[in-house]
């Protein structure tokens, strides 16, 4: 009955350069890299096994592991500020735009959009310019408040460079879980919220108690892009604060880690297999993050809507 | 009998401000988020036109005959290579763009249309690099492009973008494409079309998706500083948003030249989300890219 034929030669055209480009230049150097983490480099550049070598000195040198535990630390830090304050936010301005009377919804998703599709760079400077004591803009702003009193230099102090980063980084990229909360509201169907209406239900209650849990799968995927976004985050800081992510790298994050430790700083050279050492790591908090979205949180959510 | 006149009257009053209040709330709200949305951007845009002494004297005044100075875009297209930068951009986002969509949708359509052994491993595979990001098999790749000898040039950075924007570009195609009526293919089938004909005429069927992919997968590359940062540093590969970061750290005290760049950069990519943007709001929220 099911006779076996000759593999088709057209399916190999049509798949062989996609697997072939994406093999040589993302697995095969993502493996590499992972493989580069459990070798040294000898002083005649010879490539030298060293097992967990670079694990250990990453935890325990005292070179690497203040700054390795003070990246990871402002990293969990960045990615709360964006949890709380720009997912609740574009939860809050979804919620706002995707009500169907709303007037001017089609300006306002597009308005909220924009600052995500310009590059962290420019960004990156804007806020530059636009905190800077010296233009002054911001200080004449909070004084039209009466607020002049709260001006300081934040991207300058320690105390508070990251969660001024943070929120500049929150600014621009609010858009995305702004699109995809309002994607999911709308495609809500009217009755179930007519119905409960009909019942005396203000749109509070409508909101937190019919809308809200049914967007639960898009509240999993921005949790999930965030994090992958924040563990992968450099540029914002790179450009705003340089490789050195000061002040006395309280704005260290992953990223200018293991851009630091790769190409070497003022005072240090660079080094490949520990920088894919913290490239390693830097999988490794991913992975975790994925899999608990994709076996804990999503087997939930599943659970829930049966 | 007139309490209840009375009580109805009120009730309608605090009825209607009640009312106005659902309406006129949120639009505050919405109104406010657009002023701290658009205010950076335009405080930009507006100072790169005054003369320096302007832009710090009067920052949120339009600018005008007497303030008006473009001694800034003067100093950018003197001073740094914009138009290298700009058509370095262009060439390797337009190329990543065009190969990434004719790759991506050949392979989406394989995975779609044909039953082979190994097909949703394959497929699995290829999406395994949209929550991978690329950008932590840098070591490698920068190895990779040493032996290859692609460091500081256009061509290495295209591969990279192409193998970033694969996975996603597949994921998404590929579901799309199962939507293509049967009969249609089969028809063409039996009239004689061979499978490459076949995937002439779904191509056009998709084109919608692979509208909103193309802006999606253009605006990272476009904006990307990591990799030409590493990969291909020199003046002559620099991308706009490479050379805007150096051009930056030279002029930083050059405010006119400052805001002049930084506005030259913004305008093309905002330009192209605003004659896009509808249409890529539209394939989100249609769920094409869930």
């Amino acid at each position: 009955m099911y006779e076996r034929k000759k593999f088709p030669s057209y399916i190999l055209v049509f798949l062989a350069p996609a697997v072939i480009i994406y093999t040589i230049f993302m697995v095969y150097p993502l493996l590499n890299s992972l493989r580069m983490s459990f070798y040294t480099i000898s002083t005649d550049n010879r490539e030298v096994f060293a097992g967990l070598d670079n694990y250990i000195k990453l935890f325990t040198n005292s070179n690497f592991a203040p700054r390795f535990s003070g990246a990871l630390q402002n990293n969990f830090i960045f990615f709360a500020i964006h949890m709380v304050v720009q997912n609740s936010i574009a939860l809050l301005l979804a919620a706002l735009i995707s009500n169907e009377k709303r007037r001017g919804a089609n300006f306002y998703r597009t308005i909220y959009f924009m600052p995500t599709v310009l590059s962290v760079v420019i960004i990156g400077f804007i806020w530059n310019l636009i905190l800077n004591p010296l233009w002054g803009v911001s200080k004449t702003i909070l004084g039209f408040f009466q607020l002049g009193f709260l001006f300081k230099p934040w991207l300058g102090l320690a105390s508070t460079a990251l969660p001024t980063v943070a929120l500049i980084s929150v600014w621009q990229f609010i858009g995305i879980p702004m699109i995809l909360f309002y994607a999911a509201l709308i495609a809500i169907p009217e009755e179930l919220m007519e119905a409960a209406t009909v019942d005396g239900a203000t749109s509070w209650d409508v909101f937190w108690k019919i809308k809200f849990p049914l967007i639960m799968p898009t509240v999993g995927i921005v949790s999930i892009l965030t994090f992958v976004g924040n563990f992968n985050a450099f540029d914002l800081i790179y450009t705003m604060k340089g490789a050195n992510a000061g002040p006395d790298f309280s704005t260290d994050i992953m990223g200018t880690l293991f851009y630091r430790t790769f190409f070497g700083q003022q005072l240090q050279l660079g080094d490949p297999s520990m920088g894919a050492t913290v490239a390693a790591m830097m999988f490794l908090i991913i992975l975790t993050g994925v899999m608990l979205y994709t076996f804990v949180w999503q087997r939930r959510v599943q659970n829930i809507e049966m | 009998m007139k309490t209840t006149a009375q009580s109805v009257r009120t009730e309608s009053t605090a009825y209607k401000l009640r009312k106005f209040l659902g309406v006129a709330i949120p639009q505050l709200i919405l109104m406010v988020y657009t002023i701290i949305a658009l205010f950076p951007i335009f405080m930009i845009v507006i100072n790169s036109f005054k003369a320096k002494k302007y832009i710090f004297g009067s920052p949120f005044s339009l600018p005008t005959p007497t303030t008006f100075d473009l001694i800034g875009y003067k100093t950018v297209i003197e001073r740094s290579h914009f138009g290298t930068y700009f058509s370095n951009s262009l060439i390797v986002t337009i190329t990543s763009l065009l190969l990434t969509l004719l790759i991506g949708a050949m392979a989406a359509f394989a995975l779609s249309e044909y039953k082979f052994k190994g097909n949703t491993l394959l497929a699995l595979y290829l999406s395994l690099g949209i929550m991978i990001p690329i950008r932590l098999g840098t070591v490698g790749i920068l190895n990779l492009m040493v032996s290859f000898q692609l460091v500081n040039t256009l061509l290495g950075l295209i591969l990279v973008y192409i193998a970033q924007s694969l996975p996603m570009t597949i994921f998404i195609l590929s579901s799309f494409m199962r939507q293509v009526p049967k009969e249609l293919k089969d028809a063409a089938r039996i009239d004689g079309a061979n499978e490459y004909r076949i995937f002439g005429l779904v191509i056009p069927l998709v084109r919608p998706a692979i509208g909103a992919i193309g802006i999606f997968t253009m605006i990272p590359i476009w904006n990307d500083l990591w990799f030409p940062l590493i990969l291909a540093p020199s003046a002559q590969t620099a991308t706009v948003t490479l050379g805007v970061q150096q051009f930056l750290g030279q002029f930083v005290s050059d405010w006119n030249a400052v805001l002049a760049s930084l506005t030259l950069a913004m305008v093309p990519i905002l330009i192209i989300y605003l004659i896009f943007s509808r249409q890529m709001i539209r394939s989100i929220t249609a769920g094409a890219l869930k």
